[in-house]
């Protein structure tokens, strides 16, 4: 089912919570919306459920605006948090819920209920607990069957908040990957918020960034990750080395060559330049190899993982800078903490920001 | 065996807090009620039966229990809805209303008994109006219940009242997500997770019903074999010097109280290990 969100904005109070955002989803895509808590990104996905209402805007599924439609009319399978499962009721109950709560003259037979809750509980690898209750259970096994209760009623679209938030970071990894998987078995329509840029990277087709209520960038992993389109989505999707200042500092920062960096910049312009480079996109020589490079001396080094992370300080503005190398290219350089080396941007990208 | 009671603790005292205990305990409650059966035991076989089953006290044990029972589940089903109307809408005088719950809790019985005499006699406020119609309440094994009823009132708001408040919204939203209508949410959502408190506040509305004496003596009019609750007849027993009679009925009381209680006890049991501990 193709998702339209049309312009929609959400006040609670005086606090606006979306601002005119618009989005549209493509039948049996996996979109994320990612962005930090308070973005709105939790408030959009309760719109499109039909538990919150917009302020301003329309919702259209599958090209007829369900705006003013009750929930129970939306046909979206929803999943929360944390899991909101019948606690009083077997896995197999709260599975079956959606289809025992059917109007008699839908609701399928008892024994083709049975068989259905079997299928799901196959399908999330649960059917040894169908009677357990949900404290018998672990995070993990307890979103599986929240997720499985939610394709029982056959959503057109499914709905996930937060799913894997309250999991310790090796299950999250697992049901993830797990999810993905599902979603091209099933070819469902989803979406799912995060506030995790991995698991937005990870998983889905398409990464739609929000910040304060709008949409920053929306784009497939790929292009977010690479083509970051302003200084917050650049921070937000991974760790960054930022160089402040006026544009002459920035560029002697990372250039290590102030007079020819100011050399093009008309007097008086007062543009705030910031530069962002990625910690694996710097490069380190013992000697000096290229111009463009500046020195810095080494910190601390952490060895531990499958790279190295280094900390620097860049001698000409005592700035802490992030490197990232391979195990193989420390080894060679062998570097000590307290030694100088040469730095150097194999990448970067310049936001320019006009002062005010 | 001391092993096995002992369970390791970073504070100390286990053996001297568990006497001490039980030492109270038996000191305030299991000492004054064996008293009850000692004194009691002084009456032979015969006269006991023919006290606890005289045609006056009979009725006094049907009253007494009925009344109470039929208060506690008005209040199950009332103080439900008052504790649902304190916890989910925010409206003006809320937190006053809030604050009077807790009236019949604070009250002296006496005043309540007299105040509901007054409003539901054949010429007060309400019983005014009732009269014409031909309820009679005041003086009547009616104004036995609406006595129960009134005092039993808080301890049903108090139990369900914080079980509301921790009801997780998410759980009604997913029912929603699921196609359940209001009905069906409120039935197979909300009522099970309600149920155990419920039955504990519905318990304890019962239990505080069964010995109250203050209140309904004023209202009940205490005539024999119509309106008189056990408590009452006691009372009546030990004003004739007749102990042993009076501590007949108590152990009655007692018997009966320590049965509905386990009962209780036994049904909270059953429905909390349902869902066991989350």
């Amino acid at each position: 089912m193709s998702i339209q969100v049309d312009h929609v904005t959400k006040r609670f109070g005086a606090f606006t919570v979306l601002n005119d955002v618009s989005l549209h989803v493509q039948e049996g895509e996996l979109v994320a919306l990612l962005g930090p808590s308070g973005c709105g990104k939790t408030t959009l996905l309760r719109i499109l459920a039909g538990l919150e209402r917009p302020d301003d805007g329309r919702i259209f599924l599958h090209g007829a605006e369900v705006t003013d439609q009750r929930i129970s009319e939306r046909r979206v399978g929803f999943v929360f948090q944390h899991y909101a499962l019948f606690r009083h009721m077997t896995v197999a109950d709260n599975v079956a819920f959606g289809l025992t709560v059917l109007p008699r003259a839908q609701r399928p037979s008892t024994t083709r209920i049975q068989e259905k809750v079997r299928e799901l509980l196959g399908l999330v690898q649960l059917q040894a607990m169908a009677d357990r209750y949900p404290s018998q259970l672990s995070g993990g096994q307890r979103q599986r069957v929240a997720l499985a209760r939610a394709l029982a009623v056959e959503p057109k679209l499914l709905l996930l908040d937060e799913p894997f938030g309250a999991l310790d970071a090796k299950v999250r990894k697992e049901l993830r990957r797990w999810l993905r998987r599902l979603h091209d078995e099933l070819h469902i329509t989803g979406i799912l918020v995060t506030h995790d840029q991995e698991e937005a990277l990870e998983v889905a087709d398409r990464v739609v960034v929000m910040h304060q209520g709008n949409v920053e960038q929306i784009g497939t992993p790929d292009e977010v990750y690479e083509h970051p389109a302003n200084p917050f989505v650049y921070r937000f999707l991974g760790d960054v080395n930022v160089f402040h200042g006026r544009v002459s500092e920035a560029r002697a920062a990372v250039q290590g060559n102030p007079e020819e960096a100011s050399a093009g910049l008309a007097d008086g312009v007062e543009e705030h330049e910031v530069t962002f480079v990625r910690p694996h996109d710097l490069e380190l020589n013992r000697s000096r190899t290229n111009p463009d490079q500046f020195e810095a001396t080494v910190r601390y080094v952490l060895s531990a993982g499958s790279r190295v992370r280094l900390e620097l300080i860049v001698q000409s503005s005592a700035q802490t800078i992030e490197v990232e190398l391979t195990k193989e290219r420390y080894r060679e350089l062998d570097l000590r903490e307290g030694e100088v080396v040469f730095v150097h941007p194999r990448h970067r990208q310049v936001f320019t920001i006009p002062q005010s | 065996m001391s092993l096995l009671l002992k369970q390791p603790s970073v504070l100390p005292g286990f053996g001297l807090t568990l006497g001490f205990a039980m030492f109270y305990f038996s000191v305030i409650v299991l000492i004054p009620l064996s008293g009850l059966f000692v004194k009691t035991s002084m009456l032979s076989w015969e006269q006991f039966w023919d006290i606890i089953t005289n045609s006056r006290a009979v009725a006094s044990y049907r009253l007494t229990f009925g009344a109470s029972l039929v208060g506690a589940l008005i209040n199950g089903l009332f103080g439900s809805i008052i504790a649902w109307v304190l916890v989910r809408y925010r409206f003006p005088g809320r937190a006053l209303v809030d604050a009077l719950v807790d009236l019949p809790f604070a009250l002296p019985t006496a005043v309540a008994g007299i105040t509901l005499a007054a409003i539901y006699s054949s010429n007060g406020w309400i019983g005014r109006y009732l009269e014409p119609l031909g309820i009679k309440i005041a003086f009547t094994p009616l104004g036995v219940l609406v006595a129960l009823t009134f005092i039993g009132l808080p301890f049903v708001v108090r139990t369900v009242q914080p079980v509301l408040q921790d009801l997780d919204k998410e759980v009604e939203e997913a029912a929603t997500t699921l196609g359940a209508d209001r009905w069906q949410t409120f039935r197979a959502v909300i009522v099970p997770e309600l149920w155990p408190a419920l039955l504990t506040g519905m318990a304890m509305a019962f239990a505080r019903a069964v010995g109250e004496y203050g209140s309904v003596i004023f209202i009940a009019g205490n005539m024999p074999l119509k309106s008189e609750i056990t408590p009452l007849l006691i009372m009546t027993k030990l004003e004739q010097y007749d102990y042993s009679g009076a501590t007949a009925l108590g152990v009655v009381m007692l018997a009966a109280s320590f049965v509905l209680a386990l009962i209780i006890n036994l049904l909270q049991w059953w429905s909390t290990a349902r869902h066991m501990n989350q």
